[in-house]
């Protein structure tokens, strides 16, 4: 992704100067549930950007629909608030269109995996040079808590009242399959991971997807009785396992703990390569074919 | 358009003179309009738009994509264009089904585009290589809501190639979607085109204010008053675009019925204001005509045939062809009802245009319907067997 050329200083700065500079105050009070982790998600991406210092003139934020769709509207930047499932394809068009352009898109797990599942494998295929920070609280929390294709298999949601009778899908292992180039997963309670993940995934030229497990503390909470705030939020957090952990157990571990990892959610960068971007690829195109 | 970019096109597009059909005439036509952009995906019988683009875009220094699904192609048409270039998709029936969703969109936001619809038979997959016109209705109320569409209708291929061109201009003119309706038959049906030489475009309406004073979505400054100026992504302007009702600085505000009233009905009078600057037809013989033959696109030429035939055998009849389906010409059909004593609509459809010259007709005159599916055009006499 481009950013300003000149050799930036890092200087100290406050969360009340990041808030001061990147959001529209305009648009205050939020939609969002008291506990919800999409704050976390959008304060990690602000840091981000103040830490790679991206051009807010030449950055467009793009969602689909959905809580966390709802992002882009918050930021003082150009963004196109599209419709469900659809953001990576206007993003596309985007990023094609002005590949000078940093192009970030804000999804959720059924804005992205259910109705947008199609267009989310063919953008990881094309490697097409955008960021998306996907937002994934394991149900549809906007319209009440319905079932998602990464809703876990028993667990409940209003349409699911007996359980989930499907498996679910793993966001960021069919980002990894459908050839996404930068792969990330975190949970939302700790800053400094997911922010220097964020940061990774804007510099790099092609498709990169930062997965953050977000507790929806209405919803989902309510339904499969996660009990107050701090103790999902714990809960999430004890869930997760590093990656290099899950690999040295898998590989070195005793039975027990191999057996404790069925239950584990894998995080940390889980995938990086370099490959040429499609963006890329459409400009060194005109400039052998141009009349 | 600079000269320059002009003269590119017109070298990638190659001789003046040749002997095309109407899917490469909308590519061509595109092309010199300033179309930078393609989104598409394959359908019968337009795809050979999307290969001609695919092939001259990158020539002039444009962009084509082949997305995944017509959801797609419209989704990243409605990108682009924010991103400052003239973009556009072509489909038939039912890709033109599955972009509605965006099609709203592209109105809710205001976003020029173009949309080359190559009609063919249906409902569902339908007779995929014969020609139609039952998308007709699709084009004016296929998205849910309220919208006022532009959708034109040329049949000719010289005329293709022109009003791909006047479909750009209109698109830029009114931040609006512009559907160029054209059916497999005149798609696939080659005649000789001429390359113009000049080529007048519009270019839409960019803001003069600094990004703190401009407003997205409120009045026109310097333009058309009903059409705000538009603030290309990656200028500064932070323009916020949703499809949420929003007030004129873009900000949702939905649970305000002034708020959605006055942003629909601005969007709806932007172009119903200009309906008669819009509407486009064209007459023959009708100065003395009893009985007015009226169609669009390719059952035009088939209407021209009975036209002649019916007044070699004496018969009065007159002639009058849709160029602009929509806005609907209304001035121009509660005229013609009142100086014939019937209209017969010719279209290959079971009467949907029929019926909008009905509700607009003067009541003692009596309106006919020659109807044809099954992807076949009319013969002559089968319009005159209406008469």
């Amino acid at each position: 992704m481009e950013k300003k050329e000149e050799k930036r200083e890092v200087e100290m700065i406050s969360a009340k100067e990041i808030r001061d500079k990147y959001l529209r105050h305009d648009m205050m009070p939020h939609i969002f549930c008291t506990g919800c982790g999409i704050g976390n998600v959008l304060d990690y991406t602000l840091w981000a950007l103040e830490k790679e210092g991206l051009d807010m003139d030449k950055t467009v934020f793009l969602s689909g629909i959905g809580c966390s769709s709802r992002l882009p509207g918050y930021i003082d930047v150009d963004s196109l608030h599209t419709t469900h499932g659809r953001a990576l394809a206007f993003a596309t068009g985007v990023k094609i269109t002005n590949p000078e352009l940093n192009v970030i898109v804000f999804t959720g797990d059924g804005d992205c995996m259910g109705i947008g599942g199609n267009h989310f494998i063919h953008a990881c295929r094309r490697n097409i040079d955008i960021t998306v920070i996907a937002v994934n609280n394991y149900i549809y929390g906007m319209t009440g808590g319905q079932v998602a294709p990464t809703t876990p298999e028993g667990d409940y949601a209003t349409t699911a009242p007996y359980g989930n009778l499907e498996p679910a899908f793993d966001m960021s292992e069919m980002a990894i399959s459908s050839g996404a180039t930068y792969v990330a997963r975190w949970g939302v309670k700790r800053p400094n991971q997911p922010i220097n993940s964020i940061q990774e995934a804007l510099q790099n030229k092609g498709m990169s997807f930062v997965e953050m497990m977000s507790p929806c503390t209405t919803a989902y909470s309510r339904q499969n009785r996660m009990g107050s705030i701090e103790e999902f939020w714990d809960w999430y957090d004890n869930k997760t396992i590093l990656a290099e952990d899950h690999e040295r157990i898998k590989q070195y571990g005793s039975e027990e703990e191999k057996e404790e990892l069925k239950d584990k959610i894998k995080v940390g960068v889980l995938h990086k390569e370099e490959k040429k971007s499609l963006s890329e690829r459409i400009q060194e195109l005109i400039e052998e074919v141009q009349v | 358009m600079n000269e320059e970019e002009l003269n590119k096109a017109k070298k990638a597009i190659g001789e003046e003179y040749q002997f095309i059909h109407g899917d490469t005439a909308v590519a061509y036509g595109a092309l010199l309009a300033g179309c930078r952009f393609f989104g598409g995906y394959p359908i019968t019988p337009a795809s050979e738009i999307a290969e001609k683009m695919a092939k001259l875009l990158p020539k002039v220094g444009g962009k084509y994509i082949q997305m995944e699904d017509e959801l797609g192609s419209i989704a990243s048409v409605i990108g682009s264009s924010w991103t400052g270039a003239k973009a556009m998709t072509a489909t038939s029936g039912p890709g033109l089904s599955l972009m509605q969703e965006n099609i709203g969109f592209a109105h809710m936001s205001e976003t020029p585009l173009v949309l080359a619809d190559v009609q063919r038979s249906g409902p569902s997959t339908g007779q995929p290589t014969l020609g139609a016109q039952g998308d007709i209705m699709q084009t004016r109320y296929g998205s849910h809501g309220d919208f006022a569409a532009i959708t034109l209708s040329p049949n000719n291929i010289q005329e293709t190639l022109n009003y791909t061109i006047r479909a750009f201009n209109l698109a830029e003119e009114y931040r609006t979607p512009v559907f160029l309706m054209l059916s497999a038959d005149l798609g696939h049906m080659r005649e000789k085109v001429r390359i113009p030489d000049e080529v007048e475009t519009f270019e839409r309406k960019r803001p003069k204010v600094p990004p703190e004073e401009y407003i997205p979505f409120g009045k026109g400054e310097y333009g058309k008053e009903k059409v705000p100026e538009f603030g290309v992504f990656g200028e500064g302007y932070h323009t916020y675009v949703t499809g949420l009702t929003h007030d004129e600085h873009g900000f949702p505000a939905t649970d305000d019925q002034q708020d959605h009233d006055k942003l629909i009905r601005r969007q709806v009078e932007k172009i119903l204001d200009d309906r008669e600057e819009l509407t486009d037809v064209e007459k023959r013989s009708l100065d003395d005509a009893d009985i007015a033959l009226v169609s669009y696109g390719i059952t035009s030429r088939s209407a021209l045939g009975a036209l002649n035939k019916g007044r070699e055998e004496g018969k009065k009849l007159g002639y009058l062809r849709l160029k602009t389906l929509w806005p609907f010409p209304i001035k121009e059909i509660e005229e013609l009802s009142k100086n014939v004593d019937k209209i017969v609509v010719a279209e290959l459809n079971l009467g949907q245009m029929y019926h909008k010259v009905k509700e607009h007709a003067d009541k003692d005159c009596e309106i006919a319907l020659a109807d044809k599916i099954g992807g076949e055009i009319h013969s002559p006499d089968e319009i005159l067997a209406e008469v």
